[in-house]
């Protein structure tokens, strides 16, 4: 009796170790590409790299042409998706009623969500650059984009209205607001930092992503900075799938690789360090 | 005064809902796009093309558009790295839901959202630098460029999404499950293998279909290391080419409106009604659970 006990303790002692080394392994990879990338990209970094244009196809000097066409394609896309994604959410939390509209908008947003970076390409390429004729641009990419974070944008929004009690909106109601009234006034003020959160989120996705402004906006090698929003820009992904394997010389171009990729890797994970941290102090915030 | 302010309700509340709408009217675009490009492939070299099994688009003598190879190696790479994801993501979930101290999960939680956050073409750039040769080298293959590689970058995507829903799952199984596991003499151990793991299955399973969807769409990371040779096999340590990496390797080449660039489209469709299927199914599974 003594002994089975004894076994079975040893036994679930050795399941909880596995599968604490499990979960600690997936830390450790993570770690792991993090710290390759940032040892190897950190020598890299110079003033001349950050605002150097780009020489012998992206052999020497800098990336300020991709910084740059990354920066225009985040904030074009966050010009379109956070009024829209705002006003999506403000619709469904405070005035949607269960139906058919309310469930058809809720699993078209589910569906928008899986659909596969590479199919919002092909449907930039169809509508925006093609049916529209904006043709490879800044406009076109950014609308793409600003499709492919629309649900990241609500359903974030939404949880931050959802934080706000009822008894605000009552008390307004109460005191003789309009619904809107009281929206704009007792609601939307309480929700901004959960809102920007879902912002922060979609810049980071926005901007580490290829697949989309591949069909529909980047270019290959274009060491010049954008005049308007109808031209052709470089951007960091994609500038680093180029060195990475469309480069004659891929592996005498390493550092600028590795510098590349810090820098991306900085962009998009500093913004959603930036919209953890929002979160969390948020929701420690407002335990109302 | 009164009805003005009426009238101006009633606009904000159509113009919200017109905002709210604008989803339903980017799926049904997107639906429409992909088809009227690749309608008139249907017409011209024919749908039945699309099951030949030679993805060869550009040919001296004739091309042929079978999709079959794609599909293939599209499975292979989603397969492979479902089956190491599962695994991981499961047991990392189970620890961090119920084994996990709370400082621990404080620290545990961001790091693997740290993951989800890194773009693919990051995490392709260190599979091409870092994991190919270690392929390479372990299997002693003449290249590192294969189905597994691409796995392996893969399962590390989905776990951060398998993780965190499979979290949520488990930590919704009603508190009096677990009280009663433990007052029946069972350990706590037993108890989460058997009781908890079982009550929160359905939230698993679907945790693991949306990975897959996830998987089934990622482009970059696939594109860099799998090689991209248009070939059905079904060794993990050959090379494969996958549905995404082919549009987005060729698209770039294309003539706007030859039959190469309609038969990607086709091959576009293929890829979001797989992934659609998945996630509708997988969202199915969700909901019953929530319920029951």
């Amino acid at each position: 009796m003594m002994n089975r006990v004894m076994n079975r303790k040893i036994v679930e002692g050795a399941v909880y170790w596995l599968m604490r080394g499990t979960t600690y392994f997936i830390v450790l990879v993570v770690a792991y590409i993090v710290i390759d990338i940032v040892y190897h990209g950190l020598p890299v970094i110079s003033w001349e790299f950050l605002s150097g244009h780009p020489r012998r196809s992206g052999a020497e000097g800098g990336i300020l042409p991709a910084i740059v066409g990354t920066l225009c394609l985040v904030l074009g896309t966050i010009v379109a998706a956070l009024p829209l994604g705002i006003a999506s959410a403000v619709y469904l939390s405070e005035y949607a009623q269960q139906g058919r509209f309310t469930r058809t908008v809720r699993s078209a947003i589910v569906t928008l969500a899986g659909v596969p970076s590479i199919v919002f390409g092909l449907f930039g390429l169809g509508l925006f650059v093609l049916f529209f004729r904006f043709g490879a641009s800044i406009l076109a990419g950014s609308l793409t984009l600003a499709c492919m974070i629309l649900p990241t944008i609500i359903v974030a929004s939404e949880e931050a209205l959802r934080t706000v009690p009822q008894s605000l909106r009552e008390g307004s109601l109460a005191l003789g607001a309009t619904k809107w009234e009281t929206i704009r006034k007792n609601v939307l003020p309480y929700s901004i930092p959960g809102m920007l959160t879902g912002a922060i989120l979609g810049i980071g996705r926005a901007a580490g992503e290829t697949a989309p402004i591949l069909l529909t906006v980047a270019a290959f090698y274009l060491p010049r900075l954008p005049n308007s929003v109808f031209d052709q820009v470089m951007a960091l992904p994609y500038h680093l799938y180029v060195l990475a394997t469309q480069h004659p010389e891929a592996d005498k171009v390493r550092p600028m690789q590795y510098g590349t990729a810090l820098v991306l890797l900085v962009l998009v994970l500093g913004v959603s360090l930036m919209a953890i941290i929002l979160r969390n102090r948020f929701r420690k915030r407002c335990r109302w | 005064m009164a009805k003005n302010l009426a009238w101006k309700e009633k606009a904000i509340k159509l113009l919200l809902r017109g905002a709210a709408s604008t989803s339903i009217l980017i799926v049904l675009l997107i639906f429409v796009f992909l088809g009227k490009e690749a309608a008139p492939f249907a017409a011209e070299p024919g749908i039945g093309e699309l099951f030949s099994t030679r993805w060869m688009p550009v040919s001296f003598q004739k091309e042929s558009f079978g999709i079959g190879p794609l599909v293939s190696g599209s499975l292979l790479v989603t397969g492979l790295a479902t089956l190491i994801a599962v695994p991981f993501g499961v047991c990392a979930a189970v620890y961090i839901a119920e084994v996990a101290t709370p400082w621990e999960r404080e620290i545990l939680k961001p790091l693997i959202e740290l993951l989800a956050g890194i773009p693919s073409v990051v995490l392709g750039f260190f599979g091409l630098i870092v994991l190919a040769p270690l392929v390479k080298q372990v299997f002693g293959l003449p290249s590192g460029l294969t189905a597994l590689t691409g796995a392996l970058l893969l399962a590390l995507m989905a776990i951060p999404t398998v993780i965190s829903i499979s979290e949520d799952a488990i930590r919704s199984v009603p508190a009096s499950y677990k009280s009663a596991s433990l007052a029946l003499g069972a350990s706590r151990l037993q108890t989460v293998w058997k009781v908890t793991v079982p009550a929160a299955l359905s939230g698993i399973i679907a945790a693991v279909m949306l990975g897959m969807g996830r998987v089934i769409g990622e482009t970059m990371a696939v594109m860099m290391v799998t090689g991209n040779a248009a070939v059905i096999t079904a060794s993990p340590l050959d090379s494969v080419r996958t549905m995404t990496a082919t549009i987005a390797a060729e698209m770039g080449e294309v003539p706007f409106g030859s039959d190469h660039y309609r038969a990607l489209f086709c091959v576009g469709i293929v890829l979001l009604i797989s992934t659609f299927t998945l996630n509708m199914v997988a969202q199915r599974v969700l909901k019953r659970y929530r319920i029951g």
